[in-house]
């Protein structure tokens, strides 16, 4: 499934930058693999070395927290959104 | 108590509202809001809710006004140098409006602290600069059930949502806890735009007198993230976590914790 994936700020400098990418995956697990293919690293700044989710960041696909949904075994659709939300600490 | 002619002329533009009145004017002259932090979201936040005649407003900051922090935190002064700022911060917001009363806490917020002060208040704003002082001041809202409107700002996003302790999502149904030091940057290490503080600072305290007079549909159980560079707003949708270390309903979190983190390092 192709999807559309927004980068966060911090995490743009492992995306060239770019604040939208595209990937591909059947689950939010697999897309991260892909994401990690192509921008190697994204994946060890979102999971810990269990592979889980790290917990001050949140994925949502269309505006849905995946943890209340199946975590990484979410199921993509063909034009979904996914959104990447770390925790901001500034003030 | 009533209104002198010259406090009617004052907030007439807010009486004239009928979501506002003579009564909610008078609700928002009963009422207390802490603002934690007098920086770049607490003076903003301050300034306006002084300007909206706030009748007690607590500040709570230990810094004192250095040069770099001029370029966002628009309630102090170039000659504000070195001053503490909520010395600071009081100058202008009796200047603005001397129906205010505000109160000065010159420290940190600490787990110490943070509860005794909450209770003194209806509102807590969130205008700190750092994780573990998020966290923080998440617990103690959730502790002693006071309203908390959060704010994080950096580079150009933004993110800013209101808590209704035990009714909507708090900080840790969504950010579960912080991250190690290092791993997210701060404003110091990653800059951030100026307006951006007024932006989300001033939707802040819209959230504030909005949950003060009961009016409208708080930004509660929705995340909202702002762009600046693409100009854009998103709203996400959160939810109270069943989960939730601290709301939950088998809460792990049952008094208040310092995290081992330098201020302002993260």
């Amino acid at each position: 499934m192709a999807v559309k994936v927004r980068i966060p700020t911090p995490l743009r400098k492992l995306t060239e930058g770019k604040g939208e990418v595209e990937g591909t995956g059947k689950t939010i697990g697999d897309l991260l693999e892909d994401l990690d293919g192509k921008f190697p690293g994204i994946r060890e700044r979102l999971c810990d070395e269990s592979g889980n989710l790290r917990r001050f960041v949140n994925i949502y696909v269309n505006e849905e927290d995946i943890r209340f949904r199946q975590g990484k075994e979410t199921i993509l659709s063909d034009g979904d959104e996914i959104s990447i939300v770390p925790a901001i600490a500034g003030g | 108590m009533s209104f002198t002619d010259e406090q009617i002329k004052r907030y007439s533009r807010h009486i004239i509202l009928p979501e506002v009145g003579g009564k909610g004017q008078k609700k928002i002259r009963e009422s207390r809001v802490l603002v934690i932090g007098a920086g770049g979201l607490g003076s903003p936040a301050a300034f306006y809710l002084a300007a909206a005649g706030i009748g007690t407003i607590g500040i709570i900051d230990g810094d004192v006004v250095d040069l770099s922090n001029l370029q966002r935190q628009i309630i102090h002064y170039t000659p504000d140098l070195n001053k503490p700022k909520v010395i600071s911060a009081k100058e202008k917001i009796e200047a603005l409006n001397p129906d205010v009363e505000v109160k000065t806490y010159q420290a940190l917020l600490t787990s110490q602290n943070a509860m005794g002060l909450f209770k003194d208040y209806d509102i807590i704003i969130d205008g700190t600069d750092n994780f573990p002082a998020k966290f923080l001041a998440n617990d103690a809202a959730v502790f002693v059930n006071k309203p908390l409107v959060h704010g994080g700002i950096l580079r150009f996003v933004g993110q800013v949502y209101s808590i209704v302790p035990h009714k909507t999502a708090c900080y840790r149904c969504v950010f579960n806890s912080p991250p190690p030091a290092g791993l997210i940057p701060t404003c110091q290490e990653a800059g951030v735009v100026g307006v951006l503080a007024g932006i989300i600072g001033t939707i802040q305290a819209t959230e504030a007198l909005k949950l003060l007079l009961g009016i409208g549909e708080p930004l509660t159980n929705r995340l909202m993230t702002f762009d600046a560079q693409k100009m854009e707003f998103r709203e996400i949708k959160l939810r109270k976590n069943p989960k939730c270390p601290v709301c939950g309903e088998n809460p792990t979190i049952r008094e208040l914790i310092d995290y081992e983190q330098e201020v302002c390092s993260i």
